[in-house]
């Protein structure tokens, strides 16, 4: 199913990136040229086979609860536009 | 369930609870960072936690065994095999720009909790599923004008959300709930349950209907952090959504806010951001697989849980429903009450450490664990009781001693001189003396007037200090009063 203008623009807002009419213009068919092409996997017959997470045979590696990380704030902060005592302070998000 | 008496006629209501308790472990779910409560901004923060580019996540051990033993605690099924996923939304405080948590495989699968009700009975609530997430970070929004401060030292640290079925049918129930919860995890060590600290937040879904009619559309109401808020805002919530109806509105579904200050909800602003959290698994973590043998070992390892201690104290102890869940509420009071009753009187001790000590306490705003006065000491006191050294009017004064003292029941009792006067003669003399004083009383009495009987009590419990020997007292009164 092709993707709209509407969708792109949905998209792109939760994916916080603006798209200027000119760039969306040329965005939509790039996406849809894209989602065609995987589009092909759905002729395949998948009935019974368990959907695949990853694509190593690999099982999740734990570890043991211990701190030894952090008290890095200096680092941490290093690259925030805008910071002060201690905290990352950015333009006020009020609910 | 609660009735709402509406303008058009009776409502009832139906909840779902969603509970986010942080699980108690030393570092976060991901990262080595600590996950403690209370440190500077920012200090307790890893390249992890706060998504600096190329960061992989290394999955706690111990914070997976605190979910599996939270899930066995709720009889809850445990899927061997689980996956984490990704729910992305764009947030300040949230660093990567998506939540690792979990979707369609959750750790824990379907359980029920036995809550109990003020009345005495007991409802079950079933849980839909409990599963593993990271906390988000935390946003200062009233420390400046145009800005708002951002602490990440709780982002990455791990919670377990638990989500109950739609079984809850009045604001009662649902505080139950979340009591028995914060109970079964403090028991089971999971969870601190400390709402102030906000290890213990929940999500309420709230919708109204015609008493057993189809569930009408839901409101969820975010990050109510007491349970006297969680009553708040079901009867609030309940009230607006009858009132909306009946005013020929609808109710659309939508996320609002407690407003703590108004005490009412209100829909969030941001409508534009209606859920669309785009979950897929997380390809950075592998399914988490369990062994049959480690899930079996957490099991073994589980304490005496509250719903076992209960039916136990009933059973040994002769307790009812109620004293038995006030003791059972915490681990600490039942531990308490075991101590207190080894060798003793089982209800008198439930009566003294209930209705006494633990409203003493709760006077002052304090719990068990800050008790001035041990097990033994309210022993020993209950010890004075049963053998007829004080009465049990006696031993509320010097109750209130140890209280404020901090001295011990016995020296309390030798240094005010506070013994039952149990000597047959020295009573006899007490009786006589009031006898001597009241002697037209004594006539009235002798005349028939038997309601008087209560008053001699009365004189002679005062002429002896409070200190006779109640029953000794009856009895020899009697003798002396008999014409």
């Amino acid at each position: 199913m092709p993707l709209d203008h509407e969708t792109v623009t949905r998209i792109a807002r939760l994916a916080r990136i603006r798209l200027t009419q000119e760039v969306q213009e040329k965005t939509l068919p790039g996406l849809n040229s894209i989602l065609g092409f995987v589009e092909q996997l759905s002729s395949i017959n998948t009935e019974g086979v368990e959907p695949m997470v990853s694509a190593s045979a690999t099982t999740l590696r734990l570890r043991e609860d211990r701190v030894d990380d952090g008290h890095c704030r200096d680092a941490v902060l290093a690259n925030a536009p805008e910071s002060f005592a201690g905290f990352f302070v950015v333009p006020k998000v009020v609910e | 369930m609660a009735i709402y008496e509406g303008r058009t006629g009776d409502w009832g209501i139906v909840v779902g609870l969603e509970v986010h308790a942080q699980i108690t472990s030393a570092s976060k779910l991901f990262s080595g960072s600590s996950a403690a409560f209370g440190a500077e901004a920012n200090t307790q923060v890893s390249m992890v936690d706060s998504a600096m580019p190329g960061m992989l996540p290394v999955c706690n051990a111990y914070c997976i065994e605190q979910a599996l033993r939270t899930g066995l605690a709720l009889g809850a099924q445990i899927n061997l095999r689980s996956v984490f996923a990704r729910k992305n939304y764009f947030y300040a405080d949230l660093p990567q720009g998506y939540q690792i948590s979990q979707y369609d495989q959750p750790i824990v699968g379907e359980g029920a909790i036995e809550v109990d009700l003020p009345d005495g009975s007991t409802k079950t609530i079933r849980i839909e599923r409990l599963h593993v997430e990271q906390d988000a970070g935390k946003s200062l929004h009233d420390q400046h004008p145009t800005k708002t401060y951002i602490d990440l030292n709780r982002s990455g640290v791990a919670l377990m959300e638990i989500v109950s079925k739609p079984d809850i049918r009045s604001p009662e129930e649902a505080a139950a709930y979340v009591k028995k919860l914060r109970t079964i995890l403090r028991y089971v060590g999971t969870c601190d349950g400390n709402m102030e600290e906000g290890s213990m937040r929940c999500d309420i879904n709230v919708s109204v209907r015609r008493p057993d009619a189809e569930f009408g559309t839901r409101c969820e109401i975010k990050n109510v952090n007491s349970v006297r808020h969680v009553f708040q805002v079901i009867e609030f919530e309940a009230r607006r959504q009858i009132a909306l109806i009946e005013d020929g509105g609808e109710v659309v579904q939508e996320t609002r806010l407690w407003d703590t200050k108004k005490g009412e909800t209100r829909a969030m602003r941001s409508k534009e951001n209606a859920h669309d959290y785009r979950y897929f698994p997380d390809p950075d973590l592998p399914p988490l697989m369990l062994s049959e043998g480690f899930v079996e070992n957490i099991r073994k390892s589980l304490p005496e849980l509250p719903d076992a201690k209960k039916q136990r104290f009933m059973a040994d102890y002769g307790l009812s429903a109620y004293d038995a869940t006030i003791l059972i509420s915490e681990q600490a009071r039942a531990d308490f009450y075991e101590e207190l009753a080894k060798g003793r009187d089982f209800k008198l001790c439930a009566n003294w450490f209930i209705t006494e000590l633990l409203g003493a306490l709760n006077k002052s705003g304090k719990d068990i664990g800050d008790s001035p006065i041990s097990a033994d000491q309210l022993g020993d006191l209950v010890d004075l009781m049963s053998n007829d050294t004080i009465s049990g009017r006696i031993a509320k004064d010097v109750f209130a001693l140890m209280l404020e003292t901090g001295k011990t029941a016995g020296v309390i009792v030798e240094e005010k001189g506070l013994r039952q006067v149990t000597d047959t003669g020295a009573l006899e003399a007490v009786i006589d003396e009031v006898m001597a004083q009241q002697a037209d009383k004594v006539a009235e009495y002798r005349s028939g007037k038997d309601k008087l009987f209560g008053f001699f009590v009365g004189q002679v419990m005062k002429a002896s200090g409070g200190k006779a020997n109640p029953g000794m007292l009856n009895d020899l009164l009697k003798k002396k009063l008999a014409p």
